[in-house]
């Protein structure tokens, strides 16, 4: 288990770079009987087909990070953001490029004061290139690049990058593999570009069209000191969300979810997060309309090199997800 | 063609004359035009390949005002459409209405300023000057919902080219020169609505025809104001046609994009790329589309777009619209699969 979701966090895929990650999916989901397909956004999809009600449940691949703007005459990089990078998250980390390339960000040292948080256009990437002609040759405006860190093992508990979202592409590569009871013809979309304005997820709901749709991804907590008002702890379980900024899950998959939950003895929490949104937000308005719930992983330091997460949950996560793909959901109401 | 395209009036929800314009450009060249319920014009170029579907999109709209009321003293009370600075509204000259009646959007003179100049106004705090004694009198010339837009004449010398509305007519102006010409797929060319407002035509144009590949036709900013510091590569006039890599809206699909500049170099077009992750266009909606598709976005740098004169350059416009042609030639080839 940790292996893998190391190796998942490890890899370096920023928004619209998500290749490096569906080939590390593809190579596990190859020969478990599923049918997979990539589409021209780069969306990964992996069906188990069946004659039932079509489940799509997605996780985005990409992660936030950087792309080069500029080359200064003394090979220094300035950059822009993919996605909510939060500056005072990235001061002197280091980074590293799709191509293998590392850096480290620097700071305008003059107008930074320690406590202040300067915006990235006053930060820099320093690959430790001699000149601009030195840096030209192993970069290029347009390359991107991500946070490189490693990942720290707790015991139940683990740190890394990029958990936002490769633990939700863990978990649906967990339930990929393995053979679902029932009938139901169940989608494991991996999706593209969920950190820029979920792309991936708009264009493979489209197609999918499906009669129920769970995203998987991680949420803030209110467990930290000092922290903003949440009730979501890290340990007591995924969390079933009611409501974010991109969607209000309807009452009939939140009660038909917490219904298998509490049917099933699988602890959870219920999520109500202020800031943000998933894939759920594009999947629930494709087409006439998709019933889309979403389960999440508490997750401390979110978009930070060190996102923390309860292993508890992901397994509980796992569970309750795999009792609704099994679940004979037509008989439901879907 | 040019001149004609860039003097026209269209702002945003307002493109019936450009549209009329550009209609009769292209009729001689297509098999079928269409109008939209959104006023989008689609028009069909049909060729003997199958190669998927193209679509190649610019927008005819502009961003200019329209009149909210008139007050009692006769002026005129607006708001923009689209995003204008309104330090370069000030003190300019307007067409007003249907009639083009001028007008100049207002602002009090020095004189009777305290230190009020300093500061930069509110556009609520803005008035369109018709030169109406009172509201009776305005009242004969134009009304609520009337559109206005910056009165400036196209010029060209040389390759420098000189007007309004370069955002994005260069755009349609390639559009209409590449169906002039001849390709072997067949070719939808989008002249969308509503751009400037938020992407609105380009949504259910794209909606409607399904394209496996889009080629949208842009003006952008060149910003060579005296730079004072090692930051930034803007694109710059007369550097050649600009390339997206990124904007706020989309990321260029990546084989055309490599294909792009493969293309460019081997047949000695001169191109430059966008500054990433900044500003949006037509892809944004035009990518996610129905099950998704390849698109790439192409400019002509403009200096001082937005505002009531831009500057650019001919060679530019020359680049986009030989690199639109070439790339249509490299999606027919099917070099991708």
């Amino acid at each position: 288990m940790k292996n893998n979701i190391k190796a998942l966090t490890e890899i370096i895929a920023p928004s619209s770079y998500e290749m490096p990650v569906a080939d590390y999916l593809e190579k596990q989901l190859k020969g478990k009987g599923l049918k997979i397909s990539r589409d021209v956004m780069g969306n990964l999809i992996a069906r188990r087909p069946g004659k039932g009600r079509k489940i799509m449940l997605a996780a985005h691949m990409d992660e936030i990070g950087f792309m080069v703007k500029h080359i200064d005459k003394n090979g220094f990089l300035r950059f822009t953001v993919v996605g909510g990078i939060y500056p005072h998250n990235i001061v002197n980390t280091r980074v590293k490029f799709v191509s293998g390339i590392e850096g480290v960000i620097g700071i305008e040292e003059k107008d930074y004061k320690y406590k202040d948080i300067l915006p990235v256009s006053k930060m820099f990437i320093d690959i430790g290139a001699a000149d601009k002609k030195a840096a030209e040759k192993i970069i290029s405006i347009g390359d991107l690049a991500a946070v490189k860190d490693d990942f720290s093992d707790m015991g139940s508990r683990i740190a890394s990058k990029a958990l936002d979202d490769r633990i939700g592409c863990y978990m649906l590569l967990e339930l990929a593999k393995k053979k679902i009871k029932g009938n139901n013809d169940i989608y494991y979309v991996f999706t593209v570009q969920e950190e820029v304005g979920v792309r991936g997820a708009k264009t493979s709901a489209f197609s999918i069209d499906p009669d129920l749709a769970i995203a998987v991804d991680v949420t803030s907590t209110g467990d930290t000191p000092e922290c903003e008002l949440m009730d979501v702890h890290i340990g007591k379980g995924p969390t079933i969300k009611v409501k974010d900024n991109g969607l209000i899950v309807k009452r009939k998959v939140l009660d038909y979810m917490t219904n298998i939950a509490n049917k099933n003895k699988i602890p959870y929490q219920l999520e109500i997060l202020e800031h943000g949104a998933t894939d759920a937000y594009a999947i629930h308005m494709t087409k006439s309309g998709v019933l889309t719930g979403v389960v999440s992983i508490p997750t401390r330091y979110i978009h930070s090199c060190s996102e923390l997460i309860d292993l508890d949950d992901v397994k509980n996560g796992i569970k309750l997800i795999e009792k609704i793909v099994e679940d004979d959901i037509k008989k439901k109401g879907f | 063609m040019l001149k004609e395209l860039c003097n026209a009036g269209g702002v945003s929800g307002n493109e019936k004359e450009i549209r009329d314009i550009i209609i009769n450009a292209i009729k001689p060249y297509c098999d079928s035009i269409k109008i939209d319920k959104l006023g989008n014009i689609i028009a069909l170029k049909k060729g003997n390949k199958k190669s998927g579907t193209i679509m190649i999109a610019a927008h005819m709209d502009e961003v200019g005002f329209m009149i909210k009321s008139i007050e009692e003293s006769g002026s005129l009370k607006f708001a923009p459409a689209g995003g204008i600075d309104p330090r370069v509204m000030i003190g300019k000259r307007l067409l007003v209405g249907k009639d083009k009646i001028p007008g100049i959007l207002a602002y009090k003179p020095i004189h009777v300023q305290r230190d009020d100049y300093k500061n930069i106004p509110k556009v609520s705090d803005l008035n369109i000057d018709i030169g109406a004694k009172d509201k009776k009198d305005a009242e004969k010339y134009a009304s609520a919902g009337d559109y206005a837009i910056f009165d400036t004449e196209f010029e060209k010398t040389g390759n420098l080219l000189k007007g309004k509305a370069f955002d994005d007519r260069f755009g349609c102006y390639a559009l209409i020169e590449l169906l002039k010409k001849k390709h072997d797929s067949s070719i939808y060319a989008v002249f969308t609505v509503q751009e400037e407002v938020g992407l609105r035509g380009a949504s259910a144009a794209a909606y409607g025809i399904m394209p496996d590949y889009a080629l949208i036709f842009e003006g952008t900013s060149a910003a060579e104001f005296p730079e004072k510091k090692d930051l930034a590569d803007f694109p710059k006039m007369g550097e050649g046609v600009v390339i997206t890599i990124s904007d706020r809206s989309m990321f260029s699909d990546r084989w055309l994009l490599e294909s792009a500049q493969n293309v460019a170099k081997k047949n000695k077009v001169k191109f430059q790329f966008k500054q990433p992750m900044i500003g949006g266009t037509d892809a944004g909606v035009i990518h996610t589309t129905g099950k998704g598709c390849r698109s790439l976005v192409f400019a002509v740098p403009c200096r001082y777009i937005h505002s009531p004169v831009g500057y650019a350059d001919m060679r530019d416009l020359k680049s986009m619209i030989k690199l639109g042609e070439l790339m249509i030639k490299e999606i027919n080839k099917g070099a991708h699969k």
